[in-house]
């Protein structure tokens, strides 16, 4: 296991919402709102985290170094100087991938017990 | 949008800044999307009832991360955070530790209902402020007033106990049947006593004090109905009292009825004082009020009587009051003693916490340019102090828990209330908010530096101390710890002078060496005489020839005892009529009752005639042997032998003169003394003074006296297996016992000065090095110039002299002013007592020296090359 592998088990299990703002900066730079719309939109609807609890997950993850501000802008066309974009970093994907990890292997369990759908 | 900015403002202010704007623009978003005004106000609820918590979450995110930032911050400087830790708990601790018992004794109420119209009667007469009333004047005082609700009378009792084993003595009190109703308590076993129990020719009753009921019948509920032999005569336990009911001091184990009949109000007994009166205020009477018609009462009954009330007065008070002024004093000494050790430990720790902030510029002015908030700022220097305050508290309450009980002798046995006082809720909750307030008031001044205008100057390299401002900010800190110090060690000092004084008052007798003891000789059996005089024979005989044993004597009461009362009139023309009229402060003296042996057992020295002698018996002319100062009144300048005076009953021709004995105590007012014969008195007549109180002297070390005792009580029991033997202690001990509230009350202010002497120095110490190391480049270039050694000496000596005289000077003036408020402590000792105040200025010097020592030195080993280097 890697140094960063290791680092990132010591996260788990993640909070639902930090889990899904990782997701939601996967493949992208993302501002405040466009991680909502994001996390709404995969979900279908069913997650609309709220502006507080976003910030607040925000701020831990800056502070735990799973994401960062970046310094270089996305293109001008796109950049809307008021907002604040974030970008997953090394250490954020190896926790996401931790705790998807970890979740499959719950489910697998869950499926083993009969509790889920899907193939024992 | 007004109403998102301000719901944001639950957030701190920190984070706010952070994220307001943006999340200010999600709100604005979804408040434009929103269509109608339901769904406008379908979100305004959302997002207040998420703002609420998560904001709640956020000040706890930045709690934890303060935390731990100040934890590591602690764990790097170990010695700052110890000594904070020590300092607060110290200060908590004197404060909480001075304030529980202060509290026990002075400010809560009585555990009583309604104490504050619970009262005490006494009668008063000149040169005696609080006499205890007596029986006709008791009964005639109360069917005249109306003040009253009720009112009753209690006296102390002794009872031997007999039963299975060995006899016992235990104390308690003889009440009348209104006196447990008066002050609200009912039992929480059976029931009160009711008139019949309290009437003449009623039988026994007791109830028992809840701890006795524990201790002696097993806290067993078929105790009640018992029956139990008291002094040979049988009385049923009725009930028992609760847990918290001490009445009237904390000694007490049970009570009974007086069962008072016509000869006790007898008009012989009007001059008989030995009750103690307690009434509860009818609803609507003031104090004021009540006292009125008391004065009436008393002059009518002066006026009725002349002779026996001569001068009679009535006096009442608030029963919550009826603790003495030397309690009172000797309390609010020891809370301002602690107060004093808490504002030099708050002034130390603000000092301490100053130098940090100012050694801490550089970083606080880096994190402030890269955008940490003032805010934040602030909000991390709070939770240091709060955090240190917070652990210091701690261990102060335990300091507190773990001093109380040895602060039990400050409370006054006096009292209806427990003897030793507890940390409980009520003085939790004080040490908390001391805590509290001791956290943001030293952690206020570094905050208030770090709240300045946002300054770079901290970032500049080599950059200096911060301005003489908080220079002076620091001095004045230093300078009041100085004053609190001289105006504690002056505290001290005067009481530890009092305490000598004291201490070197010659009782009249010499302690060392002497075991005494108490075999109360139960009445009627040894109610005769010879049936004593037998007893004390053949006791004595014996005690005197144990090994080690050099004399041995018997007496009413020794000196220093539990009975330090005892005043008889004196005639000295042969007038019995006079001799009956007790109306007089000067015509009195002490009796006492003595075997020969007394006076050598205790070494009252003989000043002239002879000792009371085995032929002094009944059928001899009746003796007595007088003290110098009854000499002194009397007879002034003439020779005393063979003169006579009337005194108890009967006429007695002066055979000796002793020392006078300071019987009442080391500091209290002594009568003259007259001892009789144990021989010359009638049966069956003053038996309460029959000798009963033993001293034996040995010449045994005073650690090995109590071997003697197991023989001593052999010889006892063999005499009489009924008696009770009680109240075995050495002479010496009884002594001290006079001064013990006065030594703890000493050592407890000594440690308190200790205390703020080493905190005093700590401070000056801490503002010297931290001025001589913002000056090393200042004295670099001053001995690059050709400064001498003796010039930094100087330079550094004038500011700490500086600093020690702007302390002292006020500290002493501070101080003669609270000698002046604590004289009634003093003993005599002059609040302006030279010694003291030179010897608190002597040690004020040095700890200033000590303080400005390594200071010193280390400016004194600066070196130019380097200091300047580093300019």
């Amino acid at each position: 296991m890697s140094e960063i592998a290791r680092e990132a088990e010591t996260f788990l299990p993640l909070p639902p919402a930090t889990f899904h703002i990782l997701i939601a900066l996967a493949d992208d730079d993302r501002h405040g709102y466009a991680v909502i719309q994001d996390v709404a939109e995969r979900t279908g609807g069913e997650l609309k985290l709220s502006a507080g609890t976003l910030y607040r997950s925000i701020q831990r993850m800056l502070e735990q170094g799973l994401i960062v501000e970046p310094r270089e802008r996305p293109a001008p066309h796109e950049d809307d100087e008021r907002r604040r974009y974030y970008r997953i970093t090394p250490l954020g994907t190896a926790v996401a991938k931790a705790e998807a990890r970890r979740l499959t292997q719950l489910v697998k369990l869950a499926r083993a017990a009969g509790f889920a759908p899907g193939r024992a | 949008m007004r109403g998102y900015r301000l719901l944001l403002r639950l957030y701190p202010a920190s984070f706010r800044h952070e994220y307001g704007d943006e999340m200010s623009a999600i709100f604005a978003r979804r408040l434009r999307d929103a269509s109608n005004l339901f769904t406008r106000a379908a979100l305004w609820i959302e997002t207040i009832a998420e703002v609420t918590p998560n904001a709640a979450l956020v000040h706890w995110d930045v709690l934890a991360q303060d935390l731990h930032y100040v934890a590591r911050t602690l764990r790097r400087t170990p010695g700052f955070a110890v000594t904070a830790v020590l300092i607060v708990a110290l200060g908590i601790g004197a404060t909480t530790a001075a304030f529980s018992v202060t509290d026990f004794v002075l400010i809560r109420p009585l555990p009583f209902p309604e104490p504050d119209r619970l009262v005490k009667l006494w009668e008063s007469m000149p040169g005696y402020p609080r006499v205890e009333l007596s029986a006709p004047n008791y009964r005639d005082w109360k069917a005249a007033a109306k003040s009253f609700a009720s009112l009753g009378v209690y006296r102390a009792a002794a009872v031997t106990m007999t039963g299975a084993g060995e006899p016992r003595r235990f104390v308690g009190s003889s009440v009348s049947a209104e006196v447990l109703p008066t002050l609200g308590v009912s039992p929480i076993i059976g029931r009160a006593f009711t008139a019949d129990d309290d009437r003449d020719g009623a039988g026994g009753t007791v109830m028992l004090s809840y701890q006795w009921w524990q201790t002696e019948f097993g806290g067993d509920p078929n105790a009640v109905g018992q029956s139990v032999i008291f002094d040979n005569t049988p009385y049923t336990v009725i009930g028992v009292m609760p847990r918290e009911f001490h009445f009237p001091s904390s000694d007490v184990l049970f009570w009974t009825t007086n069962r008072f009949g016509e000869r006790d109000y007898q008009p012989s007994e009007r001059t008989n004082n030995y009750l103690y009166a307690v009434g509860r205020l009818r609803p609507g009477v003031t104090l004021q009020q009540a006292r009125a018609e008391m004065d009436v009462i008393a002059a009518q009954s002066m006026r009725q009587y002349p002779k026996e009330n001569k001068d009679t007065g009535a006096v009442l008070l608030l029963l919550g009051e009826d603790v003495s002024q030397r309690s009172r004093l000797l309390l609010l000494a020891l809370s301002g003693a602690a107060a004093c050790v808490l504002l030099i430990a708050c002034a130390n720790l603000a000092n301490l916490l100053l130098a940090r902030a100012l050694g801490r510029r550089r970083e606080l002015a880096v994190r402030a340019a890269i955008g940490a908030g003032r805010e934040r700022l602030i909000r991390q220097l709070m939770t240091e102090s709060l955090l240190l305050a917070i652990v210091g508290g701690a261990l102060g309450i335990a300091v507190a828990v773990v001093s109380v009980p040895l602060l039990a002798r400050l409370v006054p046995a006096t009292l209806p209330i427990a003897a030793a006082p507890s940390v409980d809720v009520r003085v939790l909750i004080v040490a908390a908010a001391l805590t509290v307030v001791t956290g943001i008031a030293f952690g206020l001044a570094p905050v208030a530096r770090a709240g300045g205008s946002p300054d770079l100057e901290g970032l500049r390299e080599g950059s200096r101390s911060g301005g003489g401002q908080k220079e002076r900010l620091r001095s004045a800190l230093v300078m009041a710890e100085i004053v609190m110090s001289v105006v504690l060690l002056v505290s001290a000092g005067l009481l530890i002078r009092a305490l000598l004084t004291v201490q070197a008052i010659d009782p009249g007798f010499e302690p060392e060496g002497v075991l005494t003891m108490r075999t109360e000789l139960p009445m009627p059996a040894y109610g005769r005489v010879a049936t004593r005089e037998a007893f004390y024979a053949r006791v004595l005989g014996e005690i005197r020839a144990m090994p080690g044993v050099t004399s041995a004597g018997y007496v009413s009461f020794l000196p220093m005892g539990s009975m330090r009362g005892g005043i008889w009139p004196v005639s000295v023309k042969g007038d019995v009529e006079a001799a009956n009229d007790t109306r007089r402060a000067n015509n009195v003296a002490a009796i006492r009752y003595v075997t020969p042996g007394y006076f050598e057992a205790m070494a009252i020295p003989l000043r002239r005639g002879r000792d009371m002698s085995a032929s002094d018996s009944r059928e001899r002319p009746f003796v007595a042997v007088v003290s110098e100062s009854f000499v002194r009144r009397y007879w002034p300048g003439a020779d005393p032998i063979g003169r006579h005076f009337t005194f108890a009953f009967a006429d007695r021709e002066v055979v000796g003169v002793v020392a006078d004995v300071r019987f009442r105590g080391l500091e209290r007012e002594n009568e003259p003394q007259v001892y009789l014969s144990s021989m010359q008195v009638a049966d069956g007549a003053i038996t309460f003074y029959s000798p009963k109180e033993l001293a034996v002297r040995t010449t045994t070390q005073p650690a090995t006296l109590a071997t003697l005792v197991p023989g001593i009580r052999a010889i006892i029991r063999q005499a009489d297996p009924k008696l009770p033997i009680t109240r075995v202690q050495t002479l010496s001990d009884m002594v001290d016992l006079e001064t013990a509230s006065r030594s703890v009350q000493v050592r407890v202010l000594s440690a308190f000065a200790l205390t703020a002497f080493v905190l005093a120095a700590i401070g000056i110490h801490g503002l010297l090095s931290f001025a001589v190391s913002q000056r090393t480049q200042e004295i670099g270039v001053r001995m690059a110039l050709g400064a001498q050694s003796s010039d930094i000496l100087s330079m550094v000596l004038r500011r700490s002299a500086a600093l020690a005289l702007a302390g002292v000077i006020p500290g002493v003036a501070l101080a003669y002013a609270a000698g002046r408020s604590m004289e009634a402590l003093l003993a005599g000792v002059k609040p302006a007592d030279t010694v003291t105040l030179a010897a608190a200025v002597g040690l004020s010097m040095l700890m200033t020296v000590l303080g400005s020592l390594a200071p010193t030195l280390r400016a004194l080993r600066v070196d130019p090359i380097s200091a300047l280097r580093t300019e």
